[in-house]
């Protein structure tokens, strides 16, 4: 534990007994544990109650046995503006299948029995944490092993001054995203407020985009920040869609995330976990 | 001293609601807007250029017409405030014009922007044609079947018009997409917001340029009745662009009384209305906490209004504080209400007003206004781009 958090602990009156807390905080060091063991690690996305409602659980333990080192669980929103049509429809059939916060909780109680050591985010938009309430969210995904949270509509600010004390505590890392045109000084106060990883977004443009990248705008980007020494380690999403999009992200950061590009695959089959153990095995191959 | 309603804080913020809930990728555009805006709207080559078009191109300051018959049908001084005779036959145009300068000296080359009715569409690919930029309106596909004439004369002006086909494939939905492309063009794109929503700066950036509307208000209102405040003022609600203009110079005059009226629908409690201020609760919704209609677990639910225009989930954050504070009434009107609204107005005062515009006249019954009270409705928009909408329910125009 860090003297940061520790001061945390003195000032903020803990919900947990102070060991319990501690106890919590230690176990939750699986995206640590998974950086400093691995290299070229592959995060796999995808959204929560899709293809079915109940697949979210077979979907997990499957990526898991087929070689994903991260897994990042969307929970559906009616207006995701950071994804594209892929994630969008995923979305609207998740929700339609009757997915909601308290039915993924529900379905996480069993997370740590199919995947015992694999890091796993949520992924979502603010306002259905924001309806069901920001600590009960935390304190639930800490109780069920999540160990990080992506929420790419909260301000930086806003997580500074009144989020980030919770989510120590609870001992949920943040992820924040930075873009070819976030600048050197945001980009620093990102890495200082996360102890997790931070999220590359390889280009302009939504999830599952299918342009051509700028290749040199791209890899003067990547380069820039890698010469940045940051403490945290870098994984890139975003537009990557099979093993060459995978193995080109891991020569400039220390992996990729996926998820468009399963969501589409999980679009045209009946057996959605057999289809990601195929999806991963082509990308680890 | 109260704090004025007119300015929000330095994060955007009325009351509780505004702020910026973007992701990072359309944090650098958003933030050079907010470093920008208020220096390059107090510049006076801006302010040179733009008065010059809200004259010689937009046609103002657009009469302030007093509606004798209107007036004696509901027993109190009703004036209109002919937003409708504006170039391109509505309010929307007052921000596009401030927006185009705005953008010409942000350096940008390309104009995208959401519309409902298809009027801020029109008024984008008006200022656009104007400029020499490439214009790319999003539209949600069921108001492009229902607002096929605006689709058309976008077209004419040389827009890309495209079909944001998600969800309710409404206002909603082309704003989602529009974000989208922003997110996807971040350095050469700006993107014109139509209302007084979205992340701040742009409620009150919009706000501030639909000002004139209350501006001219004030000094038309001194000439006919001999003092620049009326006893009320009211105006229509889907995000509010036009309310927030004709309320903006009474915001802090307490005696003016400020009524934003919302689209029922089929009624409030049918299932399918945007009645926001009644069904809504406080939310984020397009990079703004504000009152939105979303279900328990904070998915937001898909509005209905006959009227495009209105047919909005949510309300800017400075109208949501107008309400939470009580500065302004909320008076929601159905589909059916709307349209006896336009067969009066138009029989009364020939003048033939859009859907939305409707709604604000349909409160006049609503408003307790007594024979000496002073009454401004923001007609804000004409109603040739319903005429197809009017024919369809003949039955109810009668």
């Amino acid at each position: 534990m860090t003297q940061w958090s520790a001061l945390t602990d003195l000032c903020e009156p803990p919900r947990f007994s102070s060991a319990n807390l501690r106890e919590k905080i230690s176990m939750n060091n699986r995206i640590k544990d998974a950086f400093a063991s691995k290299q070229n690690l592959l995060n796999m996305y995808f959204t929560a109650g899709y293809p079915s409602l109940h697949d979210t659980l077979p979907l997990a333990q499957a990526l898991v046995a087929a070689g994903a080192d991260i897994l990042e669980i969307g929970m559906p929103f009616s207006d995701p503006l950071a994804d594209g049509p892929v994630i969008q429809r995923s979305s609207s059939a998740a929700l339609a299948n009757g997915m909601n916060l308290p039915v993924l909780f529900g379905q996480l109680q069993e997370l740590r029995a199919a995947v015992p050591e694999t890091p796993v985010l949520l992924m979502g938009y603010l306002n259905p944490v924001l309806q069901f309430g920001m600590e009960a969210f935390l304190k639930q995904a800490a109780e069920v092993g999540i160990d990080g949270l992506i929420l790419p509509d909260l301000p930086l600010d806003e997580y500074e001054e009144m989020y980030h004390p919770l989510f120590q505590q609870y001992g949920v890392k943040a992820v924040f995203l930075v873009t070819p045109q976030t600048s050197e000084a945001r980009i620093r106060r990102l890495d200082a407020l996360s102890d997790a990883f931070l999220y590359l977004v390889s280009g302009p443009g939504t999830t599952g985009g299918t342009t051509l990248p700028d290749v040199e705008a791209q890899q003067e980007y990547f380069q820039r920040i890698a010469a940045m020494n940051l403490k945290n380690p870098r994984l890139i999403g975003f537009g990557i869609a099979d093993k060459s999009g995978f193995d080109h992200a891991c020569a400039h950061a220390d992996g990729a995330i996926i998820g468009s590009a399963l969501i589409r695959a999980l679009g045209d089959t009946d057996d959605a976990p057999a289809t990601a153990t195929r999806f991963v095995q082509g990308i680890k191959a | 001293m109260t704090p004025s309603y007119q300015q929000p804080t330095a994060r955007g913020y009325y009351g509780e609601f505004g702020g910026a809930f973007i992701p990072e990728m359309l944090y650098p555009n958003v933030e050079e807007l907010r470093t920008r805006y208020l220096e390059i709207l107090a510049d006076p080559d801006f302010q040179i250029d733009l008065q010059h078009l809200l004259r010689d191109y937009v046609g103002r300051p657009t009469p302030l017409f007093e509606a004798k018959r209107l007036s004696e049908r509901y027993g109190t001084r009703i004036f209109l405030k002919r937003e409708d005779l504006c170039h391109t036959g509505a309010h929307k145009i007052n921000n596009t014009v401030g927006q185009i300068l705005l953008a010409q000296r942000l350096g940008k080359t390309r104009i995208i922007a959401e519309t409902g009715a298809g009027q801020h569409g029109v008024a984008t690919a008006t200022v656009c044609a104007l400029m020499g930029l490439p214009c790319v309106v999003y539209m949600g596909a069921v108001d492009i079947e229902r607002q096929a004439p605006n689709v058309a004369r976008m077209r004419l002006l040389g827009a890309e018009v495209r079909r944001a086909e998600s969800g309710s494939q409404t206002l909603k939905d082309a704003t989602n997409e529009a974000i989208r492309d922003w997110i996807a063009n971040p350095v050469d794109t700006h993107y014109i917001i139509g209302s007084v929503v979205g992340p701040h700066p742009y409620p009150d950036l919009v706000a501030r340029l639909q000002a004139v509307i209350s501006e001219e208000m004030r000094y038309q209102l001194l000439e006919k009745t001999g003092t620049e405040l009326p006893d009320f003022v009211v105006a229509c609600v889907g995000g509010g662009s036009n309310a927030a203009g004709a309320f903006y110079h009474f915001l802090d005059e307490p005696s003016v009384r400020l009524v934003a009226v919302e689209a029922a629908g089929h009624g409030i409690n049918s299932g399918h209305s945007a009645a926001t201020s009644v069904l809504g609760t406080p939310g984020i919704i397009h990079g703004s906490r504000t009152l939105l209609m979303q279900d328990e677990h904070g998915q937001i639910t898909e509005p209905y209004s006959l009227s495009a225009g209105l047919d909005y989930p949510g309300i800017g954050p400075l109208h949501a504080h107008l309400d939470a504070s009580g500065r302004a009434e909320f008076i929601s009107i159905t589909d059916d209400d709307a349209l006896k609204a336009v067969s009066e107005c138009s029989r009364l005062e020939g003048i033939i007003p859009a859907l939305e515009t409707a709604h604000a006249l349909a409160a006049l019954g609503q408003l307790g206004a007594g024979p000496d009270d002073v009454v401004v409705v923001n007609l804000s928009g004409r109603g040739d781009k319903d005429l197809e909408t009017y024919l369809k329910n003949m039955d109810k125009l009668t």
